[in-house]
């Protein structure tokens, strides 16, 4: 399967503007405008991106505590997530959600979540409604390493299965859950072998390659919209950062951080690997258009408005 | 004696009680924090202890056998945790962010609370159940919640929830020797608060109210983080002749009725400051204790001051207009003067 040189452009400009927005934010977060907890996702957007470059709208995602990456790759609007971020009322969940709930429907984003094993059984709520309203849409859940133990997650691919709905599990194996390894925390080491255990297809992918994410994605994508049932894939990547943003940091050394990012770094693999394919100062130009759009946002995010308290009453089920 | 962050104290009750008891261990994700760092038995490579380090440094001291990390696995924790403590270990387990018990609130709420009672006291649940509460650090509506009022609903938990340094050393020595299910709520924006605190381990009771303040005309009841915006107002309106009693009954299963009671039978003008909840909290809990047997004492109706009834919004702004403030505390304390 060949992807059309626009296909490669937009992949990478995806990429890069995780990778902006996610480097930008480091930047950030030491000036104290931003609260909260910032966890991210710089040196997996392959993993997004890949995945992501096979939805379309009528798909639904459910994220992790890491989710700005899901969310750039799904869509949602760059300019109202940096706002929300700042926790402005431009925000895209006008500053109630922050960092770890941002969410936008429009785009099949069901929300980055706090709770880790939170997405999976919420995206295999999605794939009902997509079976039951014949959509033709999916859902689609990403999950961490830790995730991947949790017991939320094994009830919903057991689900899944008996009920052959059309979701995929991805499992982003960055290594860790916050400060301890997947080779000391998760029992069977190989997180797409257990799945397979429930019932359907697993694939295990190097997830620092788009191609191969892209690859893997497209067929459990396929699969799931001809009815034919869940599947899982699992992604072998890295975060290039600590768990959240200002955490010690001690899980890995100076020297192993600096190897991933020399040679793990899935925006170098894929330009070595469209080389003769996309020209490099098509990609030159994107890099200079995701930093000025990143650039832009932060100013916009910065200079717009607090929301009014009278907002701490609004949208809930319940008021009085 | 000498003076300890609320962090430290609850660390040392901690190490003193797996010092003297061999079935004391500690359970939870990173609460040794750093296997990453490849830390080994060998090396020591000390760990980071829990998100914000308040286990840091046991694991050094007490090992692998004794200080558990586990898998993100909330309820295979608390049900490990219940498990171990019906058999005869003593176990902390350490939910991180105390908003995480709706993963795995079957096993305290079905198993471990109900254990003794149902299986005809034949059975006991000695284990501590720690988490973070509190809003106030912009961690969104997931990581900011204090839960306290649904584990106090539940009969056969204890819930603790200290406000000072003191109080959390104390108080947490006592839950490890309990033989109860005990839940022990930590307000993060507590943890670097200082106090003095004994070198030495002691116990405080559960069911005893602390006075944080002594005064005559308005009683605040107050728990952890508002225990200090009580005391900030209570001191305030002392420079104007108005004196206030603030009372922090530090554990509410069991509550301190007749400490409550008495103050109200003083003052006669109640204010109950809680982040709970504004349906079904503590505050309501304990404005029904008043009116039912302090009705005659009173002088003004019961004001509550609690956050709206909405989950915990991100945004600073909002966030700080959803905790109750200060003024907010001041505006009731006059409001129950004036009548
Ligand atoms: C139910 C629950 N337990 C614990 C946490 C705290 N926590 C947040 S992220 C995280 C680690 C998750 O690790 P993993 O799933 O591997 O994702 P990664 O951070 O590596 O992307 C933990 C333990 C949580 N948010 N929710």
């Amino acid at each position: 399967m060949k992807l059309t040189e626009n296909q490669l452009l937009d992949a990478y400009k995806h990429m890069r503007d995780i990778r902006e927005f996610e480097e930008r934010l480091h930047v950030e977060n030491t000036t104290g405008d931003i609260s909260g907890f910032i966890h991210l996702y710089s040196g997996e957007e392959a993993v997004a991106v890949g995945v992501c470059e096979n939805l379309t709208n009528k798909d639904y995602i459910t994220s992790t505590h890491r989710g700005h990456g899901h969310c750039i790759a799904k869509g949602c609007d760059i300019h109202a997530m940096m706002a929300e971020i700042f926790g402005k009322d431009e925000g895209l969940c006008r500053g109630k959600g922050g960092s770890m709930h941002i969410a936008d429907l429009n785009k099949g984003m069901l929300g980055a979540n706090g709770i880790v094993g939170g997405g999976p059984p919420l995206a295999i709520g999605a794939a009902l409604t997509a079976k039951t309203l014949k959509t033709g849409g999916i859902g689609l859940s990403f999950t961490g390493d830790g995730g991947s133990n949790h017991g939320l997650t094994f009830e919903a691919m057991n689900m899944a299965v008996v009920l052959q709905l059309p979701v995929v599990f991805i499992f982003e194996n960055n290594g860790f859950g916050e400060g301890t390894g997947c080779d000391y925390a998760v029992g069977s080491k190989d997180i797409a072998g257990r799945a397979a255990g429930f019932g359907m297809p697993a694939e295990k992918v190097d997830g620092t390659d788009f191609f191969a994410v892209y690859e893997a994605a497209k067929k459990a994508i396929e699969r799931a919209r001809e009815g034919k049932g869940p599947s899982v894939i699992e992604a072998i990547t890295n975060r290039f950062y600590s768990h959240f943003e200002g955490d010690p940091g001690l899980v890995r050394s100076k020297e192993e951080i600096e190897y991933i990012r020399e040679h793990k770094d899935p925006l170098k693999i894929f330009r070595q690997k469209v080389k003769g394919q996309v020209s490099e100062e098509k990609l030159d130009q994107i890099d200079k258009e995701s930093q000025s759009l990143i650039d832009d946002a932060v100013k916009k995010a910065r200079a717009a408005k607090n929301p009014e308290v009278s907002q701490l009453y609004t949208d809930v089920y319940v008021s009085y | 004696m000498s003076k300890k962050s609320y962090r430290n104290a609850i660390k040392e009750a901690i190490e003193f009680e797996m010092r003297r008891d061999p079935t004391v261990v500690v359970i939870g994700e990173d609460v040794r924090g750093g296997h990453g760092a490849k830390n080994t038995e060998e090396n020591k490579l000390e760990g980071f202890g829990g998100v914000l380090g308040v286990t840091k440094g046991l694991w050094t001291e007490f090992g692998s056998e004794r200080v558990i990390d586990t898998p993100i696995t909330e309820s295979a924790i608390i049900g490990m945790t219940a498990g171990a403590a019906a058999t005869g270990l003593r176990p902390i387990a350490d939910l991180m962010f105390m908003d995480f018990f709706g993963v795995c609130y079957d096993m305290l709420y079905n198993q471990a609370a109900k254990f003794r009672y149902m299986f005809g006291g034949k059975a006991k649940a000695p284990m501590v159940v720690r988490g973070m509460i509190g809003a106030g650090f912009s961690a969104a509506a997931q990581h900011s919640q204090s839960p306290y009022h649904i584990f106090t609903s539940t009969p056969g938990l204890k819930v603790v929830v200290p406000s000072s340094p003191y109080d959390a050393k104390g108080l947490l020595t006592q839950s490890i020797r309990d033989d109860d299910p005990v839940v022990f709520c930590e307000h993060k924006l507590l943890y670097d608060i200082t106090g003095e605190v004994p070198d030495e381990d002691y116990t405080i009771p559960f069911g005893v109210a602390n006075y944080t303040r002594q005064g005559t005309d308005v009683t605040i009841i107050a728990l952890s983080l508002m225990v200090h915006r009580a005391n900030e107002v209570a001191d305030k309106l002392a420079t104007e002749g108005i004196s206030v009693e603030v009372v922090d009954p530090r554990t509410i299963s069991p509550l301190d009725e007749e400490g409550i009671l008495e103050s109200v039978a003083s003052t006669g003008r109640v204010v109950i400051v809680d982040e709970s909840a504004a349906r079904c909290g503590f505050a309501h809990d304990v404005a029904a204790l008043i009116a039912q047997k302090g009705f005659y004492a009173l002088k003004a109706p019961i004001e509550l001051v609690t956050p709206p009834h909405t989950p915990v919004p991100f945004s600073n702004v909002l966030e700080q207009a959803w905790l109750p403030s200060a003024e907010r505390i001041e505006i009731a304390v006059r409001k129950v003067l004036e009548v």
